[in-house]
């Protein structure tokens, strides 16, 4: 493979306070190529996920997209803690869509999608309102620009928090669970956002419980648990026919 | 085998039910109206309140500029106040020590002693320190001040009234920005904002639904608190010159309940404003905007109509 990696993770190594939550995950994305993380709560996939974007500091290893480390810069052998500065254009792109949809209340649909360039990128106000129109009409949500977040159901909001997302052109895409706080009948709609996306050839990092998701449109699948990886590959292998223990006993619960 | 039914089924007629009397009710109502209309009539008819000697102060030149300096004093220290309190807030939540502790002690000494002392001491001010320099700390000085000139009453009033009201305002401040969900910042974060593009922006505006109620309610003590700068002295505000008049024409009484008018006045307007400020940060945050006295007026009105 030419391409660096988009996301490289070396023994990562994560601690909140005594408690090791990552004790050394290793895995690989390739630019285009969906990830689908699994695995019990508690295992550790949603720390890993909030690393790659800094959200939270590793303790230990390597971790780095498109070939940059997140959060430091080695200068002489040794590692320098990035400015807030440096770290926040590190974050331009890639973007995040959460399990509780973070929608900003006090603003409409379209004032949500339009304020990561605005103020990020000191985009204009015409182009910024143009691309954040054409976002929400991808999502399926061009009737509601005006609806604040209060006014759309859980479905809505979140497709809503993809576009907002979309909005800095990201080149890597994390998802935290994100059909996990909706109600059964709204999961479809969200997953067909995500869907549509992935064939468009982003590079997605998914952490969910969504197997049917994973097995159709993943390219790798991970499970962590324990704060390691388990098991990796394709999805198909995996979910039909698991090769360790740990793996067999997590999908035995949720097929 | 039953023949299946065909006919859809009707809806019922409207429930017209003979609704349950109160008689309590409508004895309480009446006595409560006949205890305010023997008020109303006392108030009115009773000479001592000498309502013409209210009306005829109400809008004498001393009392109008009396009125004048109580807003004024109160719209500047409620400014200084708020600008005070959100970087106490900043300050109380920040990762330096220094700052938080800072802070803290601000909050001890301004929350824990007297306004009226506090006051007291900012006009005696020259009593403590005569001279104010600019210069390297502990070396030369460049320029000099009388605190005479530097400090008159009005701006000792300020900064008494100002910066005690930034230490009540800190705390609601603070209880505004930590209402807000850390998810929020979060997310803002996550697009590339800044710290402060964040704070500015995702997290102040929301905190503002929480810190505006109690914020009125700290304007209108304000409003009222401005009374005690005679401690500076500074004496040409509202009550003190309703007092000296009522001193002078052996009338307290009137003048006492003239001030109050103008208070109430006052108020009135603050609370006004107040409706409108929680109005507009309330947008997002319930599904439908409460409708303005003017809009529900325009719905009684067309619903007469119909």
């Amino acid at each position: 493979m030419t391409e660096p990696a988009m996301v490289r993770a070396e023994n990562v190594h994560k601690s909140f306070g005594k408690v090791e939550v990552l004790k050394g995950i290793d895995l690989e994305v390739a630019p285009r190529e969906v990830m689908c993380i699994v695995g019990p709560s508690g295992g550790g996939k949603s720390t890993f996920l909030r690393c790659v974007n800094h959200l939270e500091k590793i303790d230990a290893g390597r971790l780095s997209v498109e070939g940059r480390l997140v959060g430091y810069v080695e200068r002489g052998g040794k590692l320098h803690e990035m400015k807030d500065k440096e770290v926040a254009s590190q974050r331009r792109d890639i973007g995040m869509v959460f399990q509780r949809f973070n929608l900003f209340p006090h603003m409409t649909a379209l004032q949500n999608v339009m304020e990561g360039p605005m103020r990020v990128k000191n985009e204009a106000k015409s182009v910024a309102r143009e691309r954040a129109e054409k976002l929400l009409d991808r999502v399926g949500l061009s009737d509601k620009p005006a609806a604040y977040p209060a006014q759309l159901s859980g479905g809505q909001q979140q497709r809503v928090a993809i576009a907002r997302a979309l909005a800095m052109e990201p080149k890597l895409m994390l998802f935290d669970e994100p059909t996990s706080a909706l109600d059964p009948e709204l999961v479809g709609e969200v997953l067909d956002v995500m869907k549509d996306l992935a064939l468009s050839g982003m590079t997605m990092l998914v952490v969910t419980h969504e197997m049917g998701f994973a097995r159709e449109v993943g390219d790798q699948i991970v499970l962590i648990a324990g704060g390691i990886v388990v098991e990796a590959g394709d999805p198909q292998q995996v979910l039909s026919n698991p090769q360790h223990q740990r793996t067999k006993e997590f999908l035995s619960k949720v097929l | 085998m039953t023949a299946p039914v065909t006919t859809e089924p009707q809806r019922p007629e409207a429930i017209e039910a003979i609704p349950v009397r109160h008689p309590w009710r409508w004895v309480g109502g009446a006595v409560i109206a006949l205890l305010f209309a023997m008020l109303v009539h006392s108030i009115l008819t009773n000479p001592n309140w000498n309502w013409g000697l209210v009306f005829e102060w109400m809008f004498a030149e001393p009392i109008i500029k009396g009125v004048g300096i109580t807003l004024t004093l109160t719209v500047l220290s409620m400014i200084i106040g708020i600008v005070g309190g959100v970087i106490l807030a900043v300050m109380r939540l920040s990762p330096n020590p220094v700052f938080t502790g800072s802070a803290w002690v601000y909050l001890w000494v301004f929350r824990g002693t007297p306004i009226y002392v506090q006051l007291f001491l900012w006009g005696n001010f020259i009593a403590l320190y005569n001279e104010l320099a600019l210069g390297i700390p502990f070396g030369p000085e460049w320029f000099t001040f009388d605190t005479r000139t530097l400090i008159p009453a009005f701006v000792a009033a300020l900064l008494g009234l100002g910066l005690n009201e930034a230490a009540y305002l800190a705390e609601i401040v603070r209880a505004g920005l930590l209402s807000v969900d850390e998810g929020q910042t979060e997310a803002a974060t996550a697009l590339g904002m800044s710290r402060g593009q964040s704070f500015r922006r995702v997290v102040f505006p929301q905190a503002m639904r929480v810190i505006v109620p109690p914020t009125g309610n700290e304007t209108i003590s304000m409003l009222k608190t401005t009374s005690l700068v005679i401690a500076i002295p500074l004496s040409t505000e509202l009550l003190f010159q309703a007092q000296a008049i009522g001193n002078r024409l052996f009338q307290p009484f009137p003048m006492a309940i003239m001030a109050s008018l103008w208070y109430l006045a006052l108020t009135s307007i603050l609370m006004v404003g107040q409706f409108y400020i929680e109005r507009h940060y309330a947008k997002g945050a319930t599904r439908n905007l409460p409708p303005t006295p003017i809009q529900r007026l325009k719905k009684s009105l067309s619903r007469g109509r119909s």
